[in-house]
């Protein structure tokens, strides 16, 4: 499925998890394969309840799957033990989330440099990283703030902060535009721009058409599996003519 | 578009070029999706229908002569009504739909491959919009023309995943419904 030079960041074959057991099992991911290049930002788009939320627990190692393998930058989370495991979601998986999850105690600064000191790093360097993403979300300015004082758009943004603390080999994101205004949601659009320039891979799920619009790839998941694949290469027919025409120029 | 092009007269007469310059003030890169040869043909069109008349204004040393376009009164009370007109563009769901039906109805496509390229490009539509609206500062006033844009764009999206739900629905109990 994938077509980029490297090898899979991350990988799934025959990716399974049921909850329930008898009449009431129900197979909320049902045999995934899934490959994502380094670099690559995928959306996985579906009605909510589809197994895309669980997908994505499963893939940051949140949740073990029933059967099939689930691959990180080659090392199988399926088998790993929890020690491991629990390493592995600190350093190399960055999680951001519909509800941002920050700590209300703890400034925006503070939340960011969280990360860095459970990974073991110094106050020192933890701070120095914190200060560098804060201002590169544009928050330079609100380091101070507790979360309370920031809007929704501000938070999440110092949530994508707190996910790339550790430079993860992959951030995962699940329904980061939910809660979020227009305006603030193409702040959040920018920014996931500006960390794919950078190369930073990108896992999003969410029923954001936005979003979906400006990844790489797009995936469709209804029931737990899979049902179609979309890359948005090429342009809409005449491109800005094609916009022109949206909005009430031509035709 | 010719009434695109005659409010833009309203402001004082023009030239061409005056008048693309000022569509793309007003549109940002949504004024680029115009070409000038457009506005041409189109305020020759203004002229032949009465709405506008031109002047020829002589050329300077380094600049050849040019037209000048003004509004007639004919054109003045066309932008009025077009100011006050509440029209909004047609149906086009019922449209789609009935596309649908017809593919359906005489087996010549697969509904569920109608819609799939319909949402393709629907998406690919959003994806420019939505990335010209990143390129906006904040603010501007075609990042909010672009807004609109979008969100029209997420409900026809969102419409569509009905319509699948539809004839998805219609694949697994053929013969239920209409």
């Amino acid at each position: 499925m994938t077509d980029a030079g490297g090898s899979p960041v991350l990988r799934t074959r025959g990716l399974r998890k049921d909850f329930g057991k008898g009449e009431g099992l129900v197979r909320a991911v049902d045999e995934v394969d899934l490959d994502v290049a380094p670099a690559e930002t995928v959306a996985v788009m579906g009605p909510s309840g589809c197994g895309k939320s669980t997908l994505l627990h499963i893939l940051g190692g949140l949740e073990r799957p029933s059967a099939g393998e689930v691959m990180l930058a080659g090392s199988r989370l399926d088998q790993m033990g929890e020690r491991a495991l629990a390493r592995l979601r600190r350093t190399a998986v960055g999680f951001v989330f519909q509800a941002f999850h920050l700590i209300d105690e703890l400034t925006a600064r503070e939340n960011v440099e969280l990360p860095a000191l459970l990974a073991g790093r110094s106050p020192r360097a933890a701070r120095r990283r914190a200060t560098e993403l804060l201002d590169r979300v544009g928050l330079a300015d609100r380091a101070k703030f507790l979360p309370a004082a920031l809007s929704g758009g501000q938070r999440q943004r110092v949530a994508i902060a707190r996910a790339l603390s550790n430079d993860p080999l992959v951030v995962l994101a699940d329904e980061p535009t939910g809660n979020l205004d227009s305006a603030a949601t193409l702040d959040v659009l920018r920014l996931f721009d500006s960390l794919r320039s950078t190369g930073q891979t990108l896992v999003i799920v969410t029923h954001d058409p936005r979003i979906a619009a400006t990844s790489d790839r797009l995936i469709s998941m209804r029931d737990g599996a899979f049902t179609g694949e979309t890359r948005l290469t090429g342009s809409a027919r005449g491109a800005r003519g094609g916009l022109g025409a949206l909005a009430g120029l031509e035709g | 578009m010719q009434d695109v092009v005659l409010a833009m007269l309203a402001k004082e007469p023009s030239h061409g070029y005056e008048l693309r310059s000022r569509l793309r003030e007003a549109l940002g890169p949504l004024g680029e999706a115009m070409n000038a040869g457009q506005i041409y043909v189109t305020l020759g069109r203004l002229e032949k229908a009465g709405l506008a008349r031109s002047e020829r204004e002589p050329g300077l040393p380094d600049r050849p002569d040019r037209k000048v376009y003004a509004l007639t009164p004919a054109g003045q009370q066309r932008v009025a009504s077009w100011l006050s007109e509440v029209t909004w563009p047609g149906p086009a769901p019922a449209e789609f739909h009935l596309k649908l039906v017809a593919a359906a109805a005489g087996r010549l496509a697969d509904p569920m491959s109608i819609l799939d390229a319909q949402r393709r490009e629907l998406l690919r539509l959003l994806r420019d919009a939505q990335r010209a609206a990143m390129d906006e500062p904040d603010g501007s006033a075609a990042g909010l023309v672009l807004e609109g844009v979008t969100l029209r764009l997420q409900a026809d999206l969102r419409w569509l995943e009905a319509c699948e739900r539809h004839w998805a629905g219609r694949a697994r109990h053929p013969g239920g419904g209409e």
